[in-house]
């Protein structure tokens, strides 16, 4: 590697242009070595500085301020060395094709080849380096197979979830809910009494408005107009939740995906592709909301296996 | 230059640095490769920068992530809350919020570690991305550098899944929310979702071994993948040098820059440091992700407007604008999510990876061996793509944050994803075409595309692709 060293020229300037120049160069890097000094410094303050701030119990704000100084003041001080002490400097290397000459490929082939030669003794022994390879595969499978040991299958747990019939509706603390502790427009974040705080089997409970209510369009049954609904968003699978009473709807707030509460959950906005699955229930005798079994359909995101038969499982 | 000042150094400090490296020349002949790596060549440009800015802030993230992790506990088991943060106390939370509480509120300087990690994280990514326009727009990727552009983008990913690994750790409600919703694209895969989803988690969402599986990921598996990577992206840097802006000294045949001693390695070492001092800055003045905040993850709950970090924001944007397209056909669901989260996020990456055969394949038709970097000017259609590209993205970068624009600008949330669905359609062509036509402009080429009316003036700027012809000098 050629190392040509291509400092500014000063080729046909006159003699006190000269000197000027190298005064100027030479002020130039006083003013710098001066600067780098001071900005050096300053560094040594900061650190001094953040080391008592440290011992003295530290603070966030004036941590960042210290650190940006010190590590700052030495970037600036080898900023100012490098271009008003040191100057610009410039080199060129040459640069050839990347690629080997056709040569030295020739050369490498030849050497590689009759290892390989030696190897398969001159083309007989081929069948042992495909042998080779078939045992690479095969271990190379058995290998993998422990990854099938991280998770099991997915079996039927998407589809189900911890509702059965019977099962008395709680709130997040664990109290059971009476048909007549819901109010109108209200809505409360329910889950099967023995599943307390469960991630899939999360539902709302809503007071409907009895003008507003289409029970027509409801695919499973409700306890007076009060509805349930899964909270799972059947787009991205966040908890939908809030409830807009005024218009009778749910609103995801991941991805605003809205859902009619008055009419089955269908979507009325947004990127969701299905209405929110419906749990039926009833009231026992104890005036208790009760599901009657588990959400009409899987909860949360489609997948693409989802509408296979369930009493296969 | 020779200031009298080099000579002050105390002579036995002299002696015994060049007995050292006796010693180990003595053992590893390091003289001979090394002295012409000393003054080896560094083409110097502002926009060459970026790169070092994203290796920095890796250096940046490794550091403070390790100390992090001497905290950190990745346990979704319940313990009550006993620290100071007061309106949290007494509150059954998990171990792991347990523990980046404690960084946040009892270790010292814990906070602000956390802060200019996140910080870095952010940064580590802006630079990678403004790193690649840079390689895209000059043509940079070029024969010899395919590999390279591969391993960048290999890189990017990497940096996608560090920072969304790391985003979950937290267990704070925004977290949660984050993995429930990869949790979901994951699920509509086609058929292999679900068992890819609850091999990830250690079964049906949320699982009690998915914050264990994201921690060794985000600090061993992903981190070693980064370090690897951004290794063979430097050998083969140094090996197939630099590129350069093309001028009179500097052609296809030679590389002209500064040397790497002193004068590269010490405008590298300033950039680290600044690197270091700003992220510290920031990271000591602004708060970031403040999970005390945000309360620990309930699955129930969630808060609005949710954004993540600012480099999903265009998978995010994607999700809302998407319509919802759910077909059942022969038994067969596919999911509305599959197209967002899943196809087009491939489609776009794939693209990208084979950038540089599709530019020669279709765009420039030339396979030769290229040092010297193009003015975007140089190549138009590339340009206007490129352009055009950046611009989709933004578009629904934009969408990721619908329903902040909807309130903010007081119109209905239907209508700003109605306006934002015409949008990704009309700016992308729209600003492609301009900077496609631009860069014909400037090249001085004015017959327009279809090459009907102006036969253009000048017919040797016309050729400008031919590298050393197009400087202007």
């Amino acid at each position: 590697m050629a190392d040509e060293r291509g400092r500014p020229s000063s080729a046909g300037m006159s003699i006190s242009g000269q000197q000027a120049e190298w005064q100027a160069r030479a002020e130039r890097a006083g003013r710098g070595a001066r600067w780098a000094a001071i900005s050096l410094l300053a560094a040594i303050g900061s650190g001094i500085g953040l080391l008592i701030l440290y011992v003295q119990g530290g603070q966030t704000q004036l941590e960042g301020i210290l650190i940006f100084m010190a590590f700052g003041s030495v970037a600036l001080a080898l900023g100012l060395w490098v271009r008003l002490v040191i100057g610009p400097d410039e080199v060129i290397e040459p640069r050839h094709r990347m690629a080997s000459t056709e040569q030295q490929r020739g050369a490498f082939s030849a050497v590689y080849e009759d290892a390989v030669d030696e190897v398969v003794d001159g083309g007989r022994r081929r069948v042992l380096l495909r042998l080779l390879g078939a045992a690479a595969a095969t271990l190379g499978l058995a290998v993998a197979f422990p990854l099938r040991s991280l998770g099991p299958g997915p079996a039927a747990e998407l589809f189900r979830t911890a509702w059965r019939p019977g099962s008395r509706l709680v709130d997040q603390d664990g109290n059971p809910i009476r048909l007549a502790d819901v109010a109108i427009d209200q809505a409360v974040t329910v889950f099967p009494e023995d599943a307390p705080r469960s991630a899939d089997s999360q539902a709302f409970l809503i007071g409907t408005r009895p003008d507003a209510i289409v029970l027509d369009e409801l695919k499973e049954p409700t306890a007076q107009g009060t509805v349930c609904y899964s909270k799972i968003c059947t787009h991205a699978g966040c908890p939908v939740g809030l409830y807009r009473a005024q218009a009778g709807e749910l609103l995801c707030p991941c991805h605003q995906s809205t859902f009619d509460v008055n009419r089955g959950a269908a979507v009325k906005s947004g990127p969701a592709g299905r209405p929110l699955p419906q749990l039926p229930i009833t009231v026992d005798d104890e005036g208790f909301l009760v599901a009657l079994g588990d959400f009409n359909e899987p909860v949360g995101p489609s997948f693409w296996n989802m509408t296979r038969d369930v009493a296969d499982e | 230059m020779s200031t009298p000042d080099t000579t002050r150094t105390r002579p036995d400090d002299g002696a015994r640095m060049e007995a050292l490296a006796r010693w180990l020349d003595d053992r590893l002949r390091l003289a001979e490769g090394s002295r012409v790596y000393l003054r080896k060549a560094f083409p110097a440009h502002w926009s060459f920068l970026f790169g070092e800015v994203a290796l920095f802030s890796l250096v940046v993230l490794l550091f403070t992530g390790t100390f992090l992790a001497l905290f950190y506990v990745p346990d979704t088991r319940l313990v009550a809350y006993d620290g100071p943060y007061a309106p949290l106390q007494g509150r059954e939370i998990s171990a792991a919020f347990d523990s980046v509480m404690r960084l946040s509120f009892e270790v010292r300087a814990g906070l602000l570690m956390r802060q200019i990690h996140h910080w870095a994280a952010l940064v580590f990514v802006v630079a990678i991305v403004v790193h690649m326009l840079r390689v895209f727009f000059t043509g940079s990727f070029r024969r010899p550098r395919e590999l390279n552009w591969v391993i960048g983008v290999a890189l990017l990913l990497l940096a996608f899944g560090a920072g969304f690994t790391g985003y979950s750790l937290p267990d704070d409600l925004l977290s949660g929310t984050g993995l429930r919703i990869g949790y979901s694209a994951l699920l509509s895969a086609p058929f292999v979702g679900p068992l890819m989803g609850f091999i990830a988690l250690g079964g049906e969402f949320p699982g009690t071994d998915v914050l264990g599986r994201l921690h060794i990921m985000h600090v061993m598996l992903i981190p070693a993948g980064l370090v690897g990577l951004v290794g063979l992206h430097l050998a083969i840097l140094v090996r197939q040098k630099h590129t350069q802006k093309p001028s009179p000294k500097a052609t296809n045949d030679n590389v002209v820059g500064e040397p790497l001693f002193p004068n590269q390695a010490m405008v590298s070492l300033s950039l680290f440091l600044f690197t270091i001092a700003v992220l510290s800055l920031v990271g000591g003045l602004f708060e970031i992700n403040p999970v005390w905040l945000y309360g620990p993850y309930e699955p129930f709950q969630v808060f609005a407007p949710a954004q993540p970090d600012w480099y999903m924001g265009w998978l995010e944007g994607l999700l809302r604008l998407w319509p919802a397209w759910e077909f059942t056909i022969l038994g067969v669901t596919i999911p509305s999510v599959f197209i967002p989260a899943v196809l087009v996020p491939g489609g776009i990456f794939t693209t990208v990876f084979a950038w540089p055969w599709i530019d020669r394949r279709w765009i420039t038709k030339d396979d030769g061996e290229h040092h010297l970097s193009q003015r975007p000017r140089d190549v138009p259609v590339r340009t206007g793509i490129g352009v055009g590209g950046v611009t989709l993205l933004l578009v629904i970068f934009v969408a990721g944050a619908n329903d902040v624009i909807a309130s903010d600008l007081a119109i209905g949330l239907q209508a700003t994803t109605n306006v934002l669905r015409v949008l990704v359609f009309v700016l992308p062509v729209m600003f492609g075409w301009m900077a496609y036509r631009l860069a014909r402009w400037l090249k001085g080429d004015n017959t327009s595309p279809s090459g009907a009316d102006d036969p253009g003036i000048g017919g040797a700027a016309a050729q400008a692709p031919t590298e050393a012809g197009s400087s202007s000098s």
